[in-house]
């Protein structure tokens, strides 16, 4: 590693922690609806959805009802996204003539795009037309990353309101969500993208005759309408097969700054936000402080698996999947994010890192995708792991645990256990089930080792909603379409709804008031505890497997061996 | 059933706003100020698009020209992708043998080179249009072979090698690195 690419990594950061507050102090005037400098341009906007959905903002809801928009809406998102893919080719905007998708794989993307994991098992420039990728893909990014958000903020409103059914109104927050966040950050970021060469057309894919005297047909299309959004919102599914590798998605180092570093901005900045609606930025500062160690901590050791020589191809930098533009540290620094938080966009082919950088992307799907996360799904995956953690501390004293000023009690822990276990549970019993099942062996590209880290990896990232690849699993198969279709949906839902509910019950709630004997959630004790709990249930969990996947493959590396 | 009703036309309107309006106006606005690259960045050779700038084209079987790196996908676009090999796989061991070999006897290299890592691996898309200049310069001597160039050819194509070389773009990001395509048009314009 050079002092060069030193220089990045240290720039990334300082901008991340420089821009969380400045986008978590506005996101926080966005949800609270006080005035704000976007407001005068958009707020007609804002009324105009409301007008248009026949709903009055002041209205507020029990947790019940919330979910159960929140389910309607989302129910009604997959449908559309569904039939229309299996009928793209009777529909227009669709130049290359791509035909039906099948309908396990609309199934799959249906879910995939709805469930804000986005996990292509498709390629996009042979599969989807300009339509689809334009009203169906794109508009689930936005629409599910606004999901996330509201999700998070009836989270805040049960933690911060006392004795109350009310949770807030789903339709205001997903507005909200969508039109002062979400839609003028995208639009800024595509437009910085396309001039860097990321492109933005409806033609049809051009021929060329290369120099050699060969053809080459280039795909065409509105491309960084959508990459804008499927970075900002955590979402990941790209618009050509190799995603954020593709030139014409990410064409220079710059442009792969940018994207590299959308992955982590709203996540970033909401943890201000929640310290800030909680009363205690502190405390938001105190969530961002572990998430952010457990991220310097898994990108360490990708490097340093990157970085070191091993007997198969000596010293030789790793290139293997990665693009020359970008280099090592680029690559591991995008695989590190993007695992971390949600996204799964990725520049650079996962299935080929080091064992251990690719272990690092595994660990990273698997504790939950709590390290900044999804657009809001990440924080209300902490907040289940922080209540774990006041409990763990609680049941250690002897007192009865609270968290900001609302007592933890059997329920709020069962649901907190559902939301941890489910989506752990779908990932080793699916992945159990593809290893000994012919076609779940039949679609793997690797051998040894690394053929089970594919599948586990797979499963890992649909439950998380995560959606990177190894992607020589070859997962366009009726198996693995529905069996990681249907894991995106208990590690969306299954977590979701558990969080409500613990939303609704905490509301109820009376408030008790700060005192000596308050087990403090804003110091560097709680940091410390929180990681070892995330850590140890992660571990506990997982280790098992990761040991008959990456870690072996390590070791066996290291000896020279192959498959 | 009035949720459900509330739940279609809220969904209906954001779709036409994110879905249509949106990207019809990154359109109209990329087309406006950057319509070269909103377009693919399209290269042409007089009337005749010969590629675009930002998308590799294999060059392996043509001696005149510098060679890029290796491709899973041969440098057909549709679809992109890498080789998802993982480093314990046998098959992309002998690729990286057999690809130093070749490069080795190809450009009449010492035995002992140390040859730059991504001419040994395929990129990512399949489509990485960079090689570093050192990959590029390794090649210097093949190439103005085959185009029978005099000694001073060679300087001079040694130093168009350093003109297209592009550094870290805004002196720190990314890594210095050569465009293949736009190299060998260059090169087909000396004499």
């Amino acid at each position: 590693m050079t002092i060069l690419e030193l220089i990045q990594v240290i720039l990334f950061f300082a901008l991340l922690i420089g821009l969380t507050p400045i986008l978590g102090n506005f996101l926080y005037k966005v949800f609270i609806a006080r005035k704000h400098f976007l407001y005068p341009a958009l707020g007609w906007l804002e009324r105009l959805t409301y007008k248009a959905g026949g709903i009055n903002p002041d209205e507020e809801s029990n947790w019940r009802t919330y979910a159960f928009g929140l389910l309607l809406f989302n129910f009604i998102g997959f449908l559309f996204l569904f039939v229309m893919q299996l009928l793209q080719s009777h529909l227009p905007l669709n130049p290359a003539h791509v035909r039906d998708v099948s309908w396990h794989s609309a199934f799959n993307t249906a879910v995939s795009f709805m469930t804000n994991t986005n996990w292509q098992g498709y390629s996009g420039e042979t599969t989807m037309s300009y339509l689809v990728q334009m009203i169906g893909l794109t508009v689930q990014n936005f629409v599910s990353a606004a999901t996330g958000i509201a999700v998070l903020l009836a989270l805040i409103r049960g933690l911060t309101r006392k004795t109350t059914e009310q949770l807030g109104n789903f339709w205001v927050d997903l507005t909200r969500s969508t039109i002062y966040v979400l839609l003028p950050l995208a639009i800024l970021f595509s437009i910085v993208l396309t001039g860097q060469g990321v492109i933005q057309n409806f033609h049809s894919y051009q021929t060329v005759q290369t120099l050699t005297g060969k053809t080459q047909e280039i795909p065409m299309g509105p491309a960084a309408s959508q990459i804008a959004i499927k970075q900002l919102g955590t979402n990941g599914g790209g618009f050509f097969n190799a995603n954020s590798a593709h030139p014409f998605e990410n064409p220079t180092p710059f442009s792969n700054f940018l994207e590299m570093f959308a992955i982590l901005l709203i996540p970033a900045s909401l943890t201000f936000t929640y310290g800030k609606m909680t009363g205690s930025v502190r405390h938001g500062w105190t969530i961002f402080t572990a998430m952010f160690i457990l991220l310097l901590a898994g990108l360490c050791v990708s490097l340093y698996a990157e970085y070191h020589g091993n007997p198969i191809f000596g010293n030789h930098a790793l290139m293997e999947g990665k693009e020359t533009r970008f280099g090592i540290t680029n690559s591991i620094l995008w695989s590190t994010s993007t695992t971390a938080a949600s996204n799964g966009s990725v520049n650079a082919m996962h299935d080929s890192l080091s064992p251990l950088a690719g272990m690092v992307a595994m660990v990273n799907l698997m504790l939950g995708e709590v390290i900044f996360g999804g657009v809001g799904a990440g924080l209300y995956g902490m907040v289940i792991f922080i209540i774990l953690t006041v409990f763990i501390a609680g049941l250690m004293v002897g007192r009865t645990p609270e968290y900001l000023g609302k007592k933890i009690e059997a329920f709020e822990v069962q649901m907190t256990l559902i939301a941890i276990l489910l989506p752990s549970i779908v990932i080793l019993v699916f992945t159990a089930w593809a290893s000994v099942s012919a076609p779940g062996l039949a679609s793997l590209n690797n051998n040894g080792p690394h053929g089970f880290s594919e599948i586990l990896y797979a499963f890992g990232s649909a439950a998380g909603n995560n959606g990177s690849a190894f992607a020589g699993l070859n997962a366009n198969t009726v198996f693995y379409n529905l069996a990681l279709g249907t894991a995106m949906l208990i590690g969306r839902f299954g977590v979701i709804l558990p969080v409500m509910a613990v939303a609704g019950s905490l509301a109820r709630k009376k408030s008790t008031p700060v005192s000596s004997g308050t087990f403090r959630t804003d110091n560097w004790l709680f940091i410390a505890l929180l990681i070892g709990i995330i850590l140890i249930v992660g571990g506990l969990t997982f280790f098992p497997a990761l040991a008959l996947g990456p870690i072996i493959e390590h070791l066996l590396l290291m000896n020279g061996i192959t498959f | 059933m009035k949720s459900f009703v509330i739940a279609l036309r809220i969904f209906l309107f954001l779709t036409v706003l994110t879905g249509v309006a949106y990207p019809l106006l990154v359109t109209g606005i990329a087309q406006l100020f950057f319509p070269s690259k909103a377009n693919g960045s399209i290269i042409y050779n007089g009337n005749k698009p010969v590629g675009s700038s930002l998308i590799g084209q294999s060059f392996d079987s043509s001696a005149i020209y510098f060679h890029s790196r290796p491709s899973a996908i041969s440098y057909n676009p549709l679809p992109s992708g890498g080789s998802n090999y993982g480093l314990t796989s046998r098959k992309l061991k002998e690729q990286f043998e057999q690809r130093k070999q070749l490069f080795t006897s190809d450009n009449l290299l010492d035995a002992h080179t140390e040859i730059p890592s991504e001419m040994l691996f395929a990129s990512a898309s399949g489509l990485d249009p960079h090689i570093s200049p050192e990959a590029a310069l390794m090649q210097v001597d093949r190439v103005s072979g085959a185009r029978h160039f005099s000694d001073s050819g060679k300087i001079i194509l040694k130093n168009l090698i350093h003109q297209l070389t592009e550094p870290p773009q805004f002196l720190c990001l990314g890594q210095e690195r050569i465009n293949v395509l736009l190299l060998n048009l260059e090169t087909d314009k000396l004499k």
